[in-house]
């Protein structure tokens, strides 16, 4: 039993199946990629996890609990963070309190009124806000205005604020989608960095063939909203259905 | 550090607020009629600033809860006793408790559906205190004092006399100090003192929501919902709880108002009152501490000194140019005066959302880093 289970998902669009009886179980720690051409329904799948939206049949299991109908900060407060394709921060806010709003979330729960509480008076959070800040280390840009971060940086702190939550499940939803080979390479080195020090399982979204490759342990491969290979990364490089379905005529 | 200038700036906006009577009167708005608007104004714009200001959450309806606020206290002067105390206790609650409700249903939506929601559910009360709820309103004439009311707590004071609003014993209207410095002659009365109170206590409740977890929330509702839902933060009863807040302050302003003048109409709760505190909190300077208290005085100032103007003052201005050239810059610029004092009111705005963007905060902090700038080159120059 893994800590994400997914049976027999359905999901339609007026005449469109976009999902067609989706399983998918993710094992605690690993890093299960779901790879898949455009239009597969990657990101329909996606949606359906965290609650954005409701399939039409099937269920999704998370830790034991069924995640199907929850709200999205009810799910985040089950132990799921996700990261997005293009970084979701509090652009107006300075990088210390973008992270310093998911340790509030983490320890208080999803609604506290503390008005008379003083955010910079809590050593506990903004000990372990500076704590995650030099680990992904943007300990030197902790006074700035966090919509002047440049694009790797945003992400970096996009990062930090799912991570500082100690979440069980990590979601990536093309974290390198649009971004120069250096700056995918800078992903693909944070990510390994994020798994060496911390045993967070995760499930990436992307198209990137080299980044799926360097960063997972398990493939599933979507294609017009069905599940037709899972498998090592070595075993899906070889398959005959993918190559047909998403890699085509090239060779990997 | 910033907890340390907040308290310099609550002392020192404290000092301001208390010696007022004395810092406006080069200006001739110290008398205790207009110090008291300016401040219960500000009351009412610091706490819509705590809605919009922070969340974003645009409400054109708050006029509703400063017209709940003056009803509620002018029905407790009419019923229980002429002391503000439970006056305003009720105002309070009671704007609390009806904005929790218009709350409730126009969160339901946000952006402009949210503003239009607010528009219609305040203009619905304004209509209903109109006609349908006359008992409770007195309708068009409003809400006043009568010498038949029961009072049940006061003594029976003067035959023939309307008793005036106290506080413990201390009458509003009563003038303690008529001193005369500088060649001007100054009032100070309870009316503006208390008011002043509800001020400086309000301004401090501003300052420790803005610089506390809640305060960070309802920040980061305005600029980005998404992330913050999707760090596991319900924000619908944070917006809530913000449009509560705002709104018993608004209950409080009303309330302020009807104690040091106890009468309440209608009028008080039309959408363009609501309005005005819209633009005050943008003039001042939205999201900032000290910016709507600045929006209020500012726009309270103007229309107090362009309202009273009139074609003879133009007259008096102009008198030193040939007749038909005097004819003309009256007909030109009465418009802008008397009662289109409005239309001066849209200009000011217009330039300072155009040239300041910020507010006049904003404004005051340019000019602020120019004068350091220019003091840091005095600076260098004198080191070479």
């Amino acid at each position: 039993m893994g800590i994400l289970e997914v049976q027999n998902v359905n999901k339609r669009f007026g005449g469109l199946q976009a999902l067609n009886n989706v399983n998918f179980s993710v094992e605690e720690g690993s890093v299960h990629a779901l790879i898949g051409p455009n239009g597969a329904g990657k990101s329909t799948f996606l949606n359906c996890l965290i609650g954005k939206l409701k399939p039409d049949t099937g269920s999704v299991m998370f830790d034991g609990q069924a995640v199907l109908g929850k709200k999205p900060h009810e799910i985040n407060q089950l132990g799921v963070s996700r990261v997005f394709q293009t970084p979701e921060i509090f652009s107006d806010l300075t990088v210390f309190e973008n992270v310093m709003i998911p340790c509030f979330a983490h320890r208080d729960g999803s609604f506290k009124v503390n008005a008379f509480a003083k955010v910079m008076k809590d050593k506990e959070i903004r000990q372990k806000a500076e704590d995650i800040l030099e680990d992904m280390g943007m300990k030197d840009k902790i006074k700035r205005h966090s919509g002047s971060l440049s694009r790797g940086d945003k992400r970096r702190l996009e990062m930090a604020m799912c991570l500082v939550q100690e979440p069980k499940l990590l979601l990536l939803d093309e974290p390198t989608a649009g971004m120069a080979r250096a700056d995918t390479n800078n992903t693909i080195d944070l990510l390994k960095h994020i798994g060496e020090t911390r045993k967070i399982t995760k499930v990436i979204i992307e198209h990137d063939m080299h980044v799926v490759f360097s960063l997972a342990t398990t493939i599933s491969v979507l294609a017009q909203g069905a599940i037709i290979a899972e498998g090592l990364p070595q075993e899906i490089k070889g398959h005959p259905k993918v190559r047909e379905a998403y890699l085509g005529e090239a060779e990997v | 550090m910033t907890l340390m200038r907040d308290r310099t700036l609550l002392i020192i906006f404290a000092l301001f607020v208390l010696a007022a009577p004395l810092i406006f009167a080069p200006t001739g708005a110290a008398y205790p009629d207009l110090l008291q608007r300016f401040a219960i104004y500000g009351i009412f714009a610091i706490g819509f600033n705590i809605l919009f200001g922070l969340t974003g959450y645009l409400s054109f309806g708050h006029a509703a809860f400063l017209g709940i606020g003056s009803y509620s206290a002018v029905w407790m002067f009419k019923l229980l006793t002429m002391n503000i105390v439970p006056a305003l206790l009720l105002s309070v609650l009671l704007a609390g408790l009806f904005s929790l409700l218009i709350g409730y249903v126009s969160l339901r939506r946000s952006g402009i559906y949210f503003s239009i929601l607010t528009l219609a559910l305040a203009q619905m009360s304004y209509n209903l205190a109109y006609s349908v709820l006359t008992p409770l309103t007195n309708g068009e004439t409003g809400l006043q004092l009568r010498l038949d009311d029961p009072r049940i707590l006061d003594a029976a004071g003067a035959v023939g006399t309307l008793p005036s609003t106290n506080l413990f014993g201390l009458e509003m209207k009563a003038v303690f100090w008529n001193p005369t410095i500088f060649g001007y002659d100054l009032q100070f009365n309870w009316g503006y003192y208390v008011t002043a109170a509800m001020l400086i206590l309000s301004f401090w409740i501003s300052i420790r929501i803005f610089r506390s977890p809640f305060g960070m929330m309802l920040r980061a509702v305005k600029t980005n919902q998404t992330r913050l839902n999707y760090t596991g933060i319900n924000s619908r009863p944070y917006t809530l709880a913000a449009f509560v807040i705002s709104g018993m302050f608004a209950g409080l302003a009303g309330g302020l108002l009807a104690s040091m003048d106890p009468l309440a109409g209608a009028e008080r709760m039309q959408w363009t009152v609501g309005g005005e505190v819209v633009l005050m909190v943008v003039l001042g300077g939205m999201g900032t501490l000290i910016g709507p208290i600045l929006g209020a005085v500012f726009i309270k100032y103007f229309e107090n000194i362009f309202s009273k103007i009139n074609d003879t003052v133009l007259q008096g201005w102009f008198s030193f140019m040939p007749g038909w050239l005097d004819d003309f810059f009256v007909t030109i610029v009465s418009p802008f005066v008397g009662r289109g004092w409005g239309l001066t009111l849209g200009a000011l705005f217009m330039i300072v959302v155009i040239f300041l963007p910020g507010g006049l905060v904003y404004g005051a902090k340019r000019i602020g880093s120019l004068l350091t700038g220019a003091k840091r080159r005095e600076a260098k120059v004198e080191a070479m």
